[in-house]
């Protein structure tokens, strides 16, 4: 079976991150760029069901130069081809314009299943997965745990945690999936892998290759407009509660819970 | 000039880094503590490529560049010096003479396992009474009919003693040469050959959580064609060896001393006295600039040195300079990390314990500091 899976690059988890001058977006110069955690596992689920079932994993990644990283070390993890959809045009893009992008860059490949992280860990909006596969008129499965793919490669059963429970939900293919960490645990780039990935093939292609036209995307085509970015605000001192007894210590809690943080 | 590393590197570098912080971090105070070398971690260290690093992948080696290597196990060392130890002796010192020296039937009957990491291999040169004076071994090996007979032992061995080691390299006195100076030659032993015993040394300071050994050969016979390269070339193998080595050891301080600087720079950020983060005292941040400072001055010479070995230019000056300066750079982040962490530093629930007891390593094997500078001096002309 063919896999797709769709990755973006984002700031790693343990940069500083600090607003920009503008207001409206990030500072990126000391910035270090990552594969997106929960394509890493998109990466892995791939990897294991090409192990098992046979086929081709491709990797598709959107942005700047920069990305060839991540592709690159999605190859070294054992991916087969990578496809970047790099072009000027697609700067300050929103996640309904990165999601036409990369189903155009798709669509005509041979697959049968398509991997997405759940959401970015930069943006956190968690749309781009959904809309590739309303473009592509294919099923999607969002926030996946476990996937089990049939013996014929026809079908594919996968479960979503929802409150404590587990929803199993089975599907045709071709369907898109996106990755919800427990998923798996993702394997490192190994050194040879790292060699061999030098010799994949890694395709570029721009906005008018994909056939795609640029006043579709950029900045000013967005339909979601980020108005100010402000940091969180900064955590007040936690609070030690008082009391003789366990039971004391209990009421002045929910006390303190009812009265002042009321929640309850 | 470019000082840009390749984006294979970056990603090596990445990869090796989570390796460490994921499979090595979690466990290196218990090693350290039980003075235990982890056959897993080793399995694991095996399966990510870390053997056999810079060997032709006929060999089944990775046919890396020097650099990438040293990258290696400069994050390893970033996380701990013991496995850090293993994989910088188990390359440069196990797999190197035989990459390097070996007939081609030496290097297919023993480089794939050691590249696989299946099995170790030591370096016999330091004997009880020859350390910077390694000319003066007293080891010998005699040619008695098609068998060399070796007597003698070697001491502080890495990796020659694990159950997974296949055997050693070692330096033999093996006759007199026309200047009336010892012959030297190195011998490939393997584990097991009657007469040869490896017994694992304890008590270790630091790099606890590696393999050390001392060796005994008792009328120990290998056959002839167990001799590395040409006879009498012994001495001059084991000091390209060493150059090669030097580099690997100025990995681990520098890795060492990257690691002390981010867990001193965390630790005096989230630290307060008088009301504010230690590192807001200016006696503090002076320190913690330093040792960025010195980092970043050691990563250089060791990359040109490095640089210099993958482009075919002489490099033992560099070599010698970078181990001497990565060890020191790490000697001063190492107590500067301890200074910041106050009695905690002290603890060996405190990680920077551990750095501190292991940086003194680097300032006496392979070279100590007082032979790197003899080293330098004379490749300046000043000796």
């Amino acid at each position: 079976m063919n896999i797709i899976v769709c990755l973006k690059q984002v700031p790693d988890t343990e940069s500083q991150i600090k607003i920009g001058p503008d207001g409206k977006s990030i500072v990126t110069d000391d910035i270090k760029w990552v594969m997106n955690p929960y394509d890493e596992f998109g990466v892995e689920e791939a990897l294991r069901l090409k192990e098992k079932h046979g086929g081709e994993v491709t990797v598709v990644g959107l942005g700047p130069k920069r990305v060839t990283e991540s592709i690159r070390t999605a190859l070294a993890m054992g991916a087969d081809k990578g496809i970047l959809v790099s072009d000027e045009a697609l700067d300050g893009s929103d996640s309904l314009a990165n999601a036409k992008a990369i189903a155009a860059a798709v669509k005509d490949l041979d697959y049968d299943l398509i991997f997405t992280g759940q959401r970015g860990v930069d943006d956190d909006l968690g749309l781009v997965g959904a809309t590739i596969a309303e473009l592509l008129g294919i099923p999607q499965f969002s926030i996946i745990v476990k996937v089990e793919v049939a013996e014929d490669g026809k079908s594919v059963k996968v479960e979503r945690p929802i409150e404590g429970e587990a929803l199993i939900i089975e599907s045709n293919l071709p369907a898109l999936i996106t990755a919800q960490k427990g998923l798996n645990e993702p394997r490192y780039a190994s050194l040879p892998g790292i060699m061999k990935a030098k010799k994949k093939p890694l395709e570029e292609k721009t906005l008018a290759d994909l056939g795609l036209d640029s006043a579709e995307f950029g900045e000013g085509a967005r339909k979601l407009k980020i108005l100010e970015l402000t940091p969180p605000p900064e955590r007040a001192a936690g609070k030690i509660v008082e009391g003789e007894t366990p039971q004391e210590k209990a009421a002045e809690l929910a006390k303190l819970l009812h009265d002042e943080a009321k929640v309850l | 000039m470019d000082f840009s590393l390749s984006m294979e590197q970056e990603i090596l570098r990445n990869s090796v880094r989570d390796f460490a912080e994921n499979e090595i971090k979690p466990v290196a105070r218990e090693l350290d503590e039980k003075e235990e070398f982890s056959y897993e971690t080793m399995k694991k260290m095996a399966d990510l490529g870390l053997f056999g690093m810079f060997v032709s992948e006929k060999y089944g080696g990775q046919g890396m560049d020097y650099v990438s290597y040293i990258i290696a196990t400069e994050e390893i060392a970033r996380v701990d010096g013991s496995h850090a130890a293993t994989v910088a002796a188990g390359n440069s010192l196990g797999i190197g003479p035989l990459y390097y020296f070996g007939s081609e039937e030496q290097k297919e009957k023993y480089l794939p396992k050691l590249c696989s990491g299946e099995a170790l291999w030591g370096f016999g040169l330091t004997e009880p009474n020859a350390g910077s004076d390694a000319g003066n071994s007293k080891t010998t090996g005699v040619l008695d009919g098609d068998e060399w007979v070796i007597n003698g032992s070697k001491i502080f061995i890495t990796n020659a003693s694990t159950t997974i080691t296949s055997g050693v390299t070692c330096l033999c006195r093996t006759g007199t040469r026309d200047d009336g100076r010892p012959e030297l030659s190195c011998i490939l032993i393997e584990s097991g050959t009657p007469g040869f015993e490896a017994r694992e040394m304890h008590g270790k300071m630091m790099w606890r959580g590696s393999n050390t050994s001392e060796l005994y050969f008792d009328d120990c016979r290998v056959p002839k064609e167990n001799l590395l390269g040409p006879r009498g070339n012994g001495f001059y193998q084991m000091m390209q060896t060493l150059d090669g080595g030097r580099l690997s050891i100025g990995a681990m301080g520098l890795g060492g001393a990257q690691g002390c600087f981010e867990l001193a720079l965390k630790y005096s950020k989230e630290r307060e006295q008088f009301g504010k983060p230690i590192s807001h005292f200016q006696v503090n941040a002076f320190k913690l600039a330093d040792m960025a400072l010195e980092i970043e001055c050691a990563r250089l010479i060791l990359y040109k040195a490095c640089w210099l070995r993958d482009n075919d230019k002489p490099f033992s000056k560099e070599a010698a300079m970078a181990k001497l300066n990565c060890s020191e750079v790490m000697y001063r982040c190492a107590n500067h990390a301890v200074q910041l962490h106050g009695g905690y530093g002290l603890m060996k629930e405190y990680d920077v314990e551990r750095f501190y007891r292991d940086q003194k390593l680097l300032d006496i094997g392979e070279g100590t500091s007082e032979v790197q500078r003899i080293v330098i001096s004379r490749l300046i002309g000043a000796l």
